[in-house]
């Protein structure tokens, strides 16, 4: 093989010339920005800590082991957290978006399905709201034969559910239909993210207040500044929605609904009313602003606009590598990245090392869940020449991933939302990835 | 049969009978014996809550609006952030990074300088006053009353050309205003037709 051996010594010379050197890349192909290497620079001048530094710091773009130098091992303390923090290390965060309205899940930094709460991706429209739980309730009332209030406590009482499922903004990559300004994959895709949910089904709830003959709509509203509402069909209610308490095996964040809000697997994030208070039921759609003057997809072919276009369907993001990376030399690589589909599970992905000239078949990693991040790997032998990485996901509807073009030619311009066409990474032969449109 | 066969086949029975009573217990529920958890909602819980309204007008509280109402409610809880012009502002500076134009943009939507705005998108005008009353203004949500809602409503409405100046909104004339995108919109069609996207 002609790639450098992964993984190699590292000397103290070697340390030295990491830190004189100017390249963008100190920590490797995983930039996080200043505050990643110069957390790094401040650990490895501290006084005494070089030789440490050795054998725990990555320094060069793999990881190297001390190779007789340092320490035997490293001494530790006495666990004094009752609620856990990552290493001191570990640097990776979301990204907070114009306005502050939003903050992006770093998805170049994600392994595996699940995001870690932390990192799950947030959009709010007045804010997130400080709710105490024991004042906090969810009223049920409309077309029902019995109206009802809970408390988080109460629900909890209930026959539980858990499952594994992505939440997408339906805003996400929006920017990415028109340009490829967004230099990194958190940027362009971040507003994604898949959690393990746990609650109560709706339609436990809803045979307990007995809903009355010709109820087809149910309203359900946030007790956020923004009150946010959306009407949701009751088929879905009683299908697969969920009241969920928890996230990722412990209550909500703040930022995603706490202490309660609804999942709709599979639908665009905003329905997935967050901070829920109020289910009410009627026989009509409400037509809030959120499902009428937005989150609607204007078709700038012919100036009309798609309405309760709730799937999120299929699409898929290679997420390494991706933008602003760089590539240390030719050699082995592993493609990485994730599929999703909100109308069936993920049946195939496919890879382009050429900008969809060809494409082979991906891997994808069990479990494939329905409505859930899929992570899909594909090896790559990169011969040191310019290459465009592409991804294109396929459901089992038998759906495929569409291209920008196709999109664009269909829809026009307009729509804000539901934009899920390829997305294409440049290598070039220095080994830089950036993001471009596609051919 | 032996007597040891027959205990198996009792065995097997009541195995077989589990499952049944498990789920008796899980879904056994609807409309009937209730799980006891949570408590009825009473009328004044529902009352405080049960603000929305709906295209035909259900929902819409007592009160009325005009046009000069609206336009001092106006300069003095929303031109900060939505113009004086009503014409939008960003600025990273405001709440949500500015707010969006309430009017203009009619005869865009089909072009790629689209603006969507109350005037040329909104399909009801009883969701600009369901919105306002939830949501608006941004810093004091809920703070306004039903009349003040009704004049904001009439001061957006005219100046968008929608109405005119003179009428006045209350629960009565609001549903009837046709708002000239309202048929601007088409239920959901995908997956497109196609089996293969390019």
């Amino acid at each position: 093989m002609d790639h450098p051996a992964i993984g190699e010594a590292v000397t103290e010379t070697e340390i030295e010339q990491a830190l004189q050197s100017d390249c963008d890349c100190k920590d490797g192909m995983f930039p996080q920005g200043k505050m990643g290497t110069a957390s790094r620079r401040a650990f490895l001048r501290g006084s005494g800590l070089l030789t440490a530094a050795a054998a725990i710091v990555p320094v060069k773009a793999f990881g190297q082991d001390a190779a007789g130098e340092g320490p035997w091992s490293v001494p530790g303390e006495i666990a004094k957290s009752d609620y856990g923090q990552r290493a001191s290390f570990e640097t990776v965060k979301r990204l907070a978006s114009f306005g502050g309205t939003s903050s992006l899940t770093p998805l170049q930094a994600g392994v595996g399905i699940i995001t870690p709460s932390r990192l799950h991706f947030e959009r709010h429209h007045n804010g997130v709201p400080t709710i105490d739980p024991a004042q906090h309730r969810l009223v049920i009332h409309g077309m029902v034969d019995k109206p009802m209030k809970y408390s988080v406590e109460d629900l909890k009482r209930f026959p539980s559910t858990s499952r594994i499922l992505f939440v997408e903004c339906s805003g996400n990559s929006n920017a990415a239909s028109r340009s490829a300004n967004q230099k990194t994959v958190q940027e362009a895709h971040g507003l994604t993210s898949t959690s393990e949910w746990t609650g109560v089904r709706l339609s436990t709830l809803l045979a307990q207040v007995g809903v009355k003959d010709g109820a087809a709509w149910v309203l359900a509203e946030g007790s956020d500044g923004a009150m946010l509402s959306r009407s949701v069909p009751i088929d879905k209610m009683l299908d697969d929605a969920i009241v969920a308490y928890a996230q990722n095996g412990e209550a909500i964040r703040p930022e995603n609904g706490y202490p309660m809000r609804l999942i709709l697997p599979g639908w665009e994030g905003n329905i997935n009313v967050k901070w829920l208070r109020r289910l009410k039921i009627g026989d009509k759609p409400f037509m809030t602003r959120e499902e009428t003057s937005k989150y609607t997809d204007l078709m700038t072919t012919t100036g009309k606009a798609r309405q309760f276009s709730w799937v999120m369907e299929a699409k898929s993001v290679i997420t390494f590598p991706s933008g602003d990376m760089r590539l240390p030399g030719k050699g082995f690589y592993e493609i990485s990245g994730l599929a999703w589909s909100g109308r069936a599970p993920i049946e195939r992905v496919e890879v382009s090392t050429d900008g969809g000239k060809s494409w082979g078949l991906a891997s994808l990693q069990e479990p494939v869940l329905p409505k859930a991040h899929v992570r899909f790997r594909f090896p790559w032998h990169w011969d040191g020449g310019e290459a465009v990485l592409e991804s294109r996901a396929t459901d089992q509807t038998g759906y495929v991933q569409p291209t920008k073009a196709f999109l664009t030619r269909n829809e026009g311009v307009g729509p804000t939302y539901h934009y899920n066409g390829i997305q294409s990474w440049k290598v070039l032969a220095d080994g830089s990835v950036s993001n471009v449109l596609q051919a | 049969m032996s007597f040891k066969l027959k205990g198996a086949f009792l065995g097997a029975a009541v195995l077989a009978a589990l499952p049944v009573t498990v789920w008796a217990q899980q879904v056994g529920y609807p409309g009937g014996a209730a799980y006891p958890f949570g408590s009825p909602a009473s009328e004044a819980d529902i009352r405080a809550w049960d603000k929305d309204v709906r295209p035909d007008g259900a929902g819409l509280p007592a009160g009325s609006g005009t046009y000069k109402q609206g336009e001092q409610i106006y300069g003095e809880q929303c031109a900060s952030c939505h113009g004086l012009k009503l014409e939008g502002i960003r600025d990273p500076n405001l709440p949500q990074g500015g707010a969006p134009a309430l009017v203009g943009g009619r005869g865009t939507l089909n072009t790629t300088h689209f603006k969507q705005t109350v005037e040329s998108y909104w399909p009801y005008a009883t969701t600009l006053f369901d919105y306002i009353t939830r949501a608006m203004p941004y810093t004091a949500p809920g703070s306004l009353k039903p009349d003040e809602v009704y004049a904001l409503v009439a001061y957006i409405l005219a100046e968008g050309h929608v109405i005119k100046p003179t009428e006045v909104m209350d629960a009565k004339s609001l549903p009837k205003v046709r708002m000239p995108n309202r048929d601007g919109f088409y239920i959901d069609n995908r997956p497109y037709p196609v089996k293969r996207y390019d």
